[in-house]
């Protein structure tokens, strides 16, 4: 049984929205993954709830007219990774959500649910800051769009301006961001299932047509800072160089200059520091093998 | 057909499978009031006084009950029997609840409300004024002179010291030439996290008080109940329904006893005590964390002159099970390894860390993570292969250890050793893999165990069991020894179809639920016992029940008892083996004859005063990924003999249970505490990692079946064997795969990090730069 205050089930974005206004104290919950483990910690007892998750117009995947990959915030981990859109130009956004807890969590979390909670730990987090996905809010004053990097303020924040209402509705990739891209993602767990990331990694490139050179390379952490990170130091190395076994080594070290993990008792920043260098080097090598290229 | 030796479906597998088994909350009265407990939030501290204004206001509250207004009753925990020798029975050293805070999780008051949600409101609401005690969590820093001290009786925080001297060690050490091998070996708190956590109810009936609740011994239950709320043991009744597993937890009374106490303060009404897995790491019990030191004297030849262990295990906050697991594990070294000069002390010390108590293995994971570390360097210092040397050592054939009358009947661990190496092809992989040097590199190790059955002759062993013959020929049976997940009813199930002569293990009805008011007293299912002790009653009892069966069928068929049998659910004649009648025709012939009715039942008892060895061991092949820190586990394999199977499907399933906890034990698992503040940090199932089946591979399960001569079925433990020998075989799996040693489990990434890093298999320039 838990303690909450009321449930008030949307049954559409405006009515979220007038529901959200009309009760600004409230909590929003999607697949209650995350709200219902706090409500039973007691973190969030006898609050009041928004559920949002009937609302079936913000469930899915599709390609918009400005052919932006669009993912509705309600759309499930499982059905991310299942589905043909994702599969054919973000493969690693799948397999990313695949990794999440497990097969139950996969079925009821959300990405929306997982961008909201502002953890940067979030198995959806590294990829998206790497693939430079804009976030869609939806509110009494009409859409706003901002990219990821900005969504994310610190440990646990981001911007939704509840005072107007607003809700995560959907997650763009533009199309300059996922065309011709190929990446990798490696969640670093302490077991292989039921886990939170202790470092996350997610690498994308894209060659130039000889495929011996990388065009572009964009990398971000999830667990390497407060939030989710760019990292443009190894970017820089990578953009434009000829692919070579020492570029990887270039690459990995160069994430030095930018992560900045924490010590805690999950693990020592020494720890953290020493994975990051080794999976930056992994996802760039696998990224380009995806792509075509050979190291 | 023999019954017994057969792969029969669970009898509860159906229910089981389908969710129709019905456990403790299944049976919950609807009215029942919800108590939740407020648990201390120091590790050491007094309360002064705890404010419940606030909580009684809460809509939904009942009753709120501190540590001020229980009975100033001590009592013990441990699910042990009662022994008739006052100096040997365990340690009454809490109270239901407690002002004198021992632990961070310690019980401090109740709340007793309509609901779940105003109970935990109720417990939120509670205003706790401390003295705070300043606090120790390492067993050998509480042994130090001016360490916090927890129960003023037990100075040094010592509950129990004990040693065990052979020959002389001083002496032979100092033969010329000995190679020494030295070490100190670490293992961890760990939690049983069996599926169902444990709950209770209990209510006031005709002035007595029933207690519904998932345990493993219902009797010993009922004895704890009133020895701590002062009553006479039979005023309580104790019923055990179904229960999700126990693994030694639920060999305890956790909160039984203040369930109990709880409803005689509202007036008999029914209340309940459902442990959320959060309470359950910590205000449970967990594994006895042990550090060994071990100090082994080799001949050049490979021979052991002498050994020296020191073990130091840490109780935490309460005796519970106390001294009896370190005791355990200490016993097991000069049979493991026989040799004529041993010095060895163990200590079990209170600390402010959560309660120990039985577990899985009790102490013999421990100590053969120890052993078998210590034993793999020895063959190293020799330059011996590990199994070489350990043929060379480990207990002969035709052992017999004095104390328990102990024999080792077979070659069962050479026997083992050979049947393991042939499958997982470990000769060649080991020299293979010692050359291995790339950055993903596997390594194959192995580990020996020692264990025996049952707990004779340190405490009683006895079973007792009723059957009766059922109008339709089948047999109901009833004992006390619990069916907790393992499968025991149906090994019974087996063994008294067996042993009447009945046509299938279907024809016996095991009346799964104990009820202390109507079955049989036992001592419940621990100490890999059920099956073996049991086995002694089931036969005795359906020998008496036989013999009344042919004295009847004597009289219908009027042929001598002694040419008589039961064979397939007929009584036969001997000679010709003529069917002279069904069971189920002398049944309603002895119920319904007008002249002599007679209800056909048997009952006896069997004080058993063996015990039996159960040995076997595990072989492991690692994939370590150095720059990862990660081991991944390729293969594992277990060798038991345990006797004769008495159900070859669940006895691999009960070996793959418990190489699931061993690879945990050896790779992941460990409950970790704030130093600072002595809080636990992990207690909850997504940071205690628990290994999943993720991070298994297939588990292998084999077995060597050589009878148990003292069985009167052949067969002796495999419940808690399959568990103690996983976490050295992959540790010595990592020594082989990158020749770093690591004396401590788990072998986590963190670890690997600090371990490899020493070794300089890993270099971090940046790290040194960072430090300056």
């Amino acid at each position: 049984m838990y303690d909450m205050k009321a449930l008030y089930e949307a049954e559409s974005v405006e009515h979220a929205i007038q529901l959200r206004l009309e009760h600004p104290e409230a909590q929003i919950i999607a697949g209650g993954s995350d709200v219902l483990v706090q409500m039973r910690e007691g973190r969030r007892a006898g609050k009041e709830l928004i559920s949002i998750y009937m609302i079936d117009e913000m469930r899915g995947i599709s390609i918009d007219k400005d052919e932006n990959i669009r993912i509705g915030s309600l759309t499930s981990f499982s059905h991310i990774t299942r589905d043909p859109i994702i599969q054919k130009y973000i493969n690693v956004l799948g397999e990313a959500v695949d990794q999440v807890g497990s097969p139950q969590i996969r079925n009821i979390g959300t990405i929306g649910g997982n961008t909201c909670n502002g953890v940067t730990s979030a198995d959806s987090a590294s990829t998206l800051h790497a693939w430079e996905a804009i976030v869609e809010l939806t509110g009494k004053n009409g859409v706003r769009r901002i990219p990821i990097k900005d969504f994310y303020i610190k440990a646990g924040t981001v911007d939704i301006h509840a005072e107007e209402g607003e809700i995560q509705t959907a997650i763009l990739i533009p199309k300059t961001s996922y065309e011709n891209t190929y990446g990798h993602y490696i969640k670093y767990g302490m077991r292989n299932a039921m886990e939170i990331a202790s470092l996350g990694c997610s690498v994308n490139v894209r060659l130039s047509e000889d495929k011996r050179t990388i065009e572009r390379a964009r990398i971000a952490y999830g667990v390497a800072g407060p939030v989710p990170m760019r990292v443009p130091s190894a970017e820089s190395v990578a953009n434009g160089s000829v692919i070579s076994e020492s570029l990887l080594d270039e690459f990995a070290l160069a994430v030095l200059n930018d992560i900045n993990p924490r010590n805690s008792w999950r693990a020592s920043r020494d720890f953290r520091l020493h994975i990051a260098v080794e999976m930056a080097k992994r996802c760039l090598a696998e990224s380009i093998k995806r792509a075509g290229g050979v190291i | 057909m023999n019954k017994v030796g057969q792969s029969e479906v669970r009898v509860d597998g159906y229910d089981k499978a389908t969710g129709r088994t019905k456990y403790y909350e299944d049976r919950m009265p609807a009215d029942a009031l919800y108590v939740r407990i407020k648990h201390a939030e120091k590790a050491h501290a007094i309360v002064k006084s705890i404010d419940t204004e606030a909580a009684m206001k809460i809509p939904g509250v009942v009753k709120v009950l501190t540590c001020f207004d229980v009975p100033d009753i001590p009592f013990p925990t441990a699910g042990h029997p009662w022994s008739m020798d006052p100096g040997h029975q365990d340690v009454a050293d809490r109270k239901l609840l407690n002002t004198h805070v021992r632990y961070w999780g310690d019980d401090i008051a109740v709340v007793i409300a309509e609901n779940e949600v105003a109970a935990n409101q109720g417990v939120r609401a509670l205003t706790v004024e401390y003295e705070e005690l300043p606090f120790v969590l390492d067993a050998q820093k509480a042994m130090e002179d001016g360490a916090p001290l927890l129960h003023e009786q037990y100075p040094n925080n010592i509950l129990k010291h004990t040693s065990n001297r052979l020959g002389d060690y001083q002496n032979a050490i100092k033969e010329e030439g000995l190679i020494k091998v030295e070490g100190w070996y670490d293992t961890p708190t760990v939690q049983h996290c069996h599926i169902e956590n444990h709950g209770c109810y209990a209510y006031e009936e005709n002035g007595r008080i029933v207690v519904v609740a998932s345990t493993q011994i219902p009797h010993i239950i009922r004895r704890v109940v009133g020895q701590a709320l002062g009553r006479p043991w039979a005023d309580i009744q104790v019923i055990k329904p179904y229960i999700g597993g126990g693994f030694g937890n639920k060999q305890d009374a956790l909160y039984e006893p203040l369930c109990a106490w709880c409803s005689t303060q509202v007036g008999g009404r029914c209340v309940r005590i459902d442990c959320a897995r959060e309470e359950t790491f910590v205000s449970n019990r967990v594994r006895h964390a042990i550090r060994f030191h071990i100090i082994s004297w080799l001949r050049k030849d490979g021979t052991i002159a002498a050994r020296k262990v020191e073990c130091f295990s840490n109780q935490g906050a309460y005796a519970s099970h106390g001294h009896s697991i370190v005791a355990k594990g200490m016993g097991s070294f000069h049979q493991h390894y026989p040799c004529p000069n041993m010095e060895c002390d163990s200590y079990t010390v209170y600390t402010n860390r959560p309660v120990a108590g039985a577990m899985r293995g009790y102490g013999m994971p421990q100590a053969s993570f120890a052993d078998e570390s210590n034993i793999d360097e020895c063959a190293r210092a020799v330059g011996m292969e590990p199994m070489e040397f350990r043929r060379k050592n480990i207990m002969p054939q035709g052992y017999k250890d004095n104390f328990s009358g102990n024999v080792n009947y077979y070659d069962t661990y050479r026997e083992c050793m050979k049947k393991g190496a042939e499958i997982i092809d470990y000769e060649r992989k080991l020299k293979e893999y010692a050359n291995d040097t790339g950055k993903i590199r596997r390594g194959i190790g192995m580990a020996t165990f020692w264990y025996n059955t049952a707990v004779y002759p340190i405490s009683l062993e006895t079973s007792s069991n009723r059957m009766l013959l059922n109008l339709d020929g089948t047999v109901t049976m009833q004992c006390g020894e619990t069916e907790i997940g393992q499968g025991a009813d149906t090994a019974y199930a087996q063994m008294t179809a067996e042993a009447l002569g009945l046509k299938s293990y279907k024809d016996v009805h095991v009346v799964s639920c104990q009820d202390t008011d109507i079955t049989p007293t036992g001592l419940g299912a621990y100490a890999s016992r059920q099956t073996y002790v049991a086995g002694f009653s089931i036969k005795q009892t359906a020998e008496l029940l036989k013999e009344k069966i042919l004295k009847y069928a004597c009289e219908v068929t009027r042929q001598a008892v002694a040419n008589m049998d039961i064979e397939d659910g007929n009584i036969i004649r001997k000679g010709d083996k003529q069917v002279l009648m069904s069971l189920k025709e002398l049944a309603m012939t002895a119920q319904y004859n007008p002249v002599h009715s007679e209800h056909i039942t048997a009952e006896s008892t069997y004080t058993i005063r063996n015990n039996a060895y159960s040995f076997g061991c595990t072989f492991a092949e690692v994939e370590v990924d150095i720059e990862m820190c990660k081991t991944k586990l390729v293969r594992i394999v277990n060798v038991h003999d345990c006797g004769n199977l008495i159900n070859p499907a669940l006895a691999e399933a009960q070996v793959h249970g418990g190489m699931s906890m061993a690879i945990g034990y050896g790779l992941s698992e460990q409950l970790i505490f704030d130093e600072k503040t002595g809080k636990p940090l992990n207690n909850n199932l997504l940071d205690y990692k628990l290994s999943t089946f993720m991070d298994h591979p297939n588990l292998e399960a084999y077995f060597i079946e050589n009878p148990e001569p003292t069985s009167p079925f052949g067969t002796k433990a495999l419940g808690e064997p399959p568990a103690c020998s996983g976490a050295p075989a992959i540790r010595n799996a990592i020594l082989n795969a990158t020749g770093v040693a690591i004396n401590k489990n788990p072998i986590n990434p963190h670890v690997l990090f600090a371990e490899f890093s020493k070794a300089g298999l890993i270099n971090d320039p940046w790290t040194e730069k960072e430090e300056k």
